[in-house]
């Protein structure tokens, strides 16, 4: 298989309203930090890739066509990728396939969600035909698995607090970051008002603006860069049904198996040992825990360990989210481009004031639907694994 | 580099409504029918890709539902565009390349009768200055077709002589909703729809899905006594503003076709036309030549089941190849208003 690498990256500033851009703008805005990162322009663009979650957000039906010329697509090939809520990592990983197929040299992978234009609770909940209403939103539909997971564990009652304390104190390193709260402390998280037992608002994800992008090469025009790339050294996606006899919404076995393959493909035995930050998606603070251990960081039941000793501060032994993640920006079909694009950031080394020292090897993954759309990227300052 | 090959193809009858039926309910025979004609059973699939839309279902993440259709548990690997599925082809036919599968099932589904599909469309358009003022898809086309006729390019009556063409091809077609004999003279008698438009330029709605199966060299081959070779797909998109392109150019269509390769001798060509018209600007744009065979299955003139009835246009050519029809055919796919945006996918024996 060729080999693939992130050039640059580049993302919005994420707002609750960004009523100053339209949709493209929103778009050009990462698009252009993207191309001046990447230190490439227009007429080295092969083709673009968009994705987003679902066009009831906007309103407007498949957004690409309209936005085919702002995105750069006119002339080009022009595809548009929607996994729910793992959309921005597929759309990442079919850009990269595109260039390890031989297809393309360089593709512009973006994704966006301007939730303002609409009312995503209201896209999220209208009544389709032919299946059960649940009518509860992401947050009525996930606490259930987290109170499951509590259980099942017995994990002590602030494990969500401190996840939320430590992406919000990191979205304060971040520019980009929606939320930038250096203050917050347990204490005013456990404070704040219960949404969906046990998910507090202040360990809630916001609903964002905003838009990400990133330049994805072949190997010619990554070793031509100037600047360090993100080698992507291994990419998975899985799909499971929302629900059957079976499911393990805590636990889900799609989640496991695109982990267990991404492992393999990237030669990496022990993750916990061999991954130095991992940008990872987590909406609701308890999925730090969760998916930890879904992605075989720790044992079932010990992820939350990892958590309150505080090993997912950067400074820890596994950084999780040090971006702040989607506890502090949520434009949801660009959250896992997002996801995707830091971890490529972090072995770049331009990751700023979040940067983790020395990060050589970095994972990001996107999850979607009800926990049953998974896609993962692990991407490393080198081509190849070396074993540490 | 890896070659690739249609295996296998199936779809179901074009219905104006699929009634009380939902996308997965549709899905089930369809896919059983793709990997029978195959020969591949369902697990055998490293890849799953499908097209379809959440406007036309009127629901967000209509797509989730589908993969009860499949059964996806252990966990398959899959994906989705929110375009019409000829894409999701594309999608696996490069994942297959990339050599991170062998075998692929791609997929497409849409129930038009669920809304009125004319202003469902008119979303597709620029949402700050032209969506607002609601210019439905039929009238959208109509202006294109105005164009066309003022250019001298054709007239109505050939549009017309498309109508009648596919109704009487579509004949030999059981999946097809329309077909019959008639002529040019009789379809000119009827009224406008939108000027210049009639009802017969212009596809009727339909429910319907469709699949096709990709596979790898040897492994098509063990497969298939006689697989349709992808020798060349590609696509591209035009701008989307209705006076910033010729609409009578196609330039997008013209694009992809010299990027897989089209010229050359072919039997039979599939082109995703749901206006009349817009068969005759596809057949200017693509050069084709005279002789070639235009729309065999009668085309979507004829069916036009969303988001599945491009995919079809390639199964249908690729089918041609496996039974032994055709020695070169090729298949094209339409999305957008007025042919915005082309996709074509030439193949072999």
């Amino acid at each position: 298989m060729k080999r693939a690498a992130v050039l640059g990256t580049g993302q919005t500033h994420h707002r609750t309203r960004r009523t100053d851009v339209s949709m493209a703008g929103l778009c050009r805005e990462a698009i252009d930090r993207a191309l001046a990162d990447a230190a490439t322009d227009w007429s080295q663009i092969d083709a673009v890739v968009l994705g987003k979650a679902p066009d009831l957000f906007e309103g407007v039906m498949m957004p690409e066509l309209f936005l085919a010329q702002s995105i750069g697509a006119a002339g080009r090939p022009l595809l548009r990728v929607h996994t729910a809520g793992s959309v921005g990592g597929a759309t990442a990983i079919v850009a990269t396939s595109l260039v390890r197929a031989g297809v393309h040299r360089r593709v512009l992978a973006v994704a966006f969600e301007k939730q303002s234009e609409s009312n995503a609770m209201w896209a999220l909940s209208i009544q389709p035909p032919f299946t059960a209403q649940l009518g509860a939103g992401a947050g009525g539909y996930f606490a259930p698995h987290i109170r499951a997971y509590i259980r099942r564990f017995d994990v002590p009652a602030h494990v969500g607090a401190l996840v939320a304390v430590k992406d919000r104190r990191n979205g304060a390193l971040n520019p980009y970051a929606h939320l930038r709260q250096s203050g917050i402390t347990v204490e005013s998280v456990r404070e704040s008002p219960m949404l969906w037992d046990p998910v507090r608002y202040d360990e809630t994800c916001p609903s964002s603006d905003g838009a990400c992008a990133v330049v994805i090469a072949d190997q010619a025009a990554a070793e031509a860069s100037d600047r360090p790339v993100a080698w992507i050294r291994a990419t998975a996606m899985r799909t499971e049904p929302t629900s059957f006899a079976g499911k393990d919404h805590v636990n889900p076995r799609a989640g496991a198996e695109a982990a267990a393959a991404l492992w393999r493909a990237a030669g990496i035995t022990d993750p916990l040992d061999e991954i130095d930050v991992a940008e990872l998606y987590v909406p609701f603070s308890w999925f730090e825990p969760m998916w930890l251990e879904n992605l075989g960081f720790a044992e079932p039941g010990h992820g939350w360990k990892l958590t309150e000793s505080g090993e997912t501060r950067i400074g820890g032994r596994l950084p999780v989210n040090p971006s702040g993640g989607v506890l502090c920006s949520n434009p949801i079909g660009a959250s896992g481009l997002l996801r995707f694009a830091e971890s490529a950031m972090q072995v770049m080394g331009r990751a700023g004031e979040h940067q983790v020292p020395g990060a050589g090897t970095a994972v990001g993954h996107a999850y979607g639907g009800g926990s049953q759309f998974f896609s993962m990227w692990v991407v490393g300052s080198e081509p190849d694994h070396r074993a540490k | 580099m890896t070659d690739v090959a249609i295996i296998g193809f199936a779809q179901s009858r074009s219905r104006p409504e699929a009634g009380t039926t939902s996308g997965v309910e549709t899905l089930v025979p369809v896919f059983a029918q793709a990997l029978s004609d195959a020969g591949l059973s369902r697990r055998e699939v490293d890849f799953w890709c499908s097209g379809s839309s959440d406007y036309l279902a009127g629901r967000a993440f209509s797509f989730v539902n589908a993969v009860d259709a499949i059964g996806a548990y252990p966990p398959i690997c899959e994906s989705h565009v929110e375009m019409d599925a000829a894409w999701a082809l594309y999608e696996a036919y490069v994942k297959i390349l990339a050599g991170e599968a062998e075998t692929a099932l791609v997929y497409g589904f849409g129930k038009s009768s669920a809304g009125e599909l004319r202003r469902v469309l008119a979303l597709q358009l620029d949402p700050y200055v032209a969506a607002p003022l609601w210019p439905d898809s039929v009238s959208v086309a109509a202006l294109q077709a105005r164009l066309g006729v003022e250019a001298g390019m054709f007239s109505e009556r050939d549009m017309a002589e498309v109508a009648a063409r596919s109704r009487r091809d579509a004949a030999g077609n059981p999946y097809a909703q329309l077909s019959g004999e008639t002529t040019a003279d009789e379809l000119l008698t009827a009224p406008y729809l939108a000027d210049p438009l009639r009802v017969h330029d212009c596809a009727p709605v339909s429910d319907g899905a469709a699949a096709v199966v990709l596979a790898a060299g040897d492994r098509a081959r063990r497969h298939r006594e006689r697989p349709a070779w992808i020798t060349g797909i590609a696509h591209r998109v035009d701008p989307p503003g209705l006076g910033e392109r010729d609409l009578t150019a196609v330039a997008s269509a013209a694009a992809a076709a010299a990027a897989a390769g089209l010229a050359g001798d072919l039997d039979a060509v599939e082109l995703h036309a749901p206006f009349t018209h817009q068969e005759l600007l596809l057949r200017a744009a693509l050069e084709l030549p005279g002789g070639v065979r235009i729309n065999p299955s009668g085309g979507v003139l004829c069916g036009n089941p969303m988001f599945s009835a491009g995919l079809s246009r390639i199964g249908a050519a690729a089918e041609r190849v496996m039974s032994g029809r055709a020695r070169r055919v090729a298949g094209h796919a339409t999305s957008g208003p007025a042919l915005q945006q082309n996709l074509v996918c030439v193949m072999e024996a």
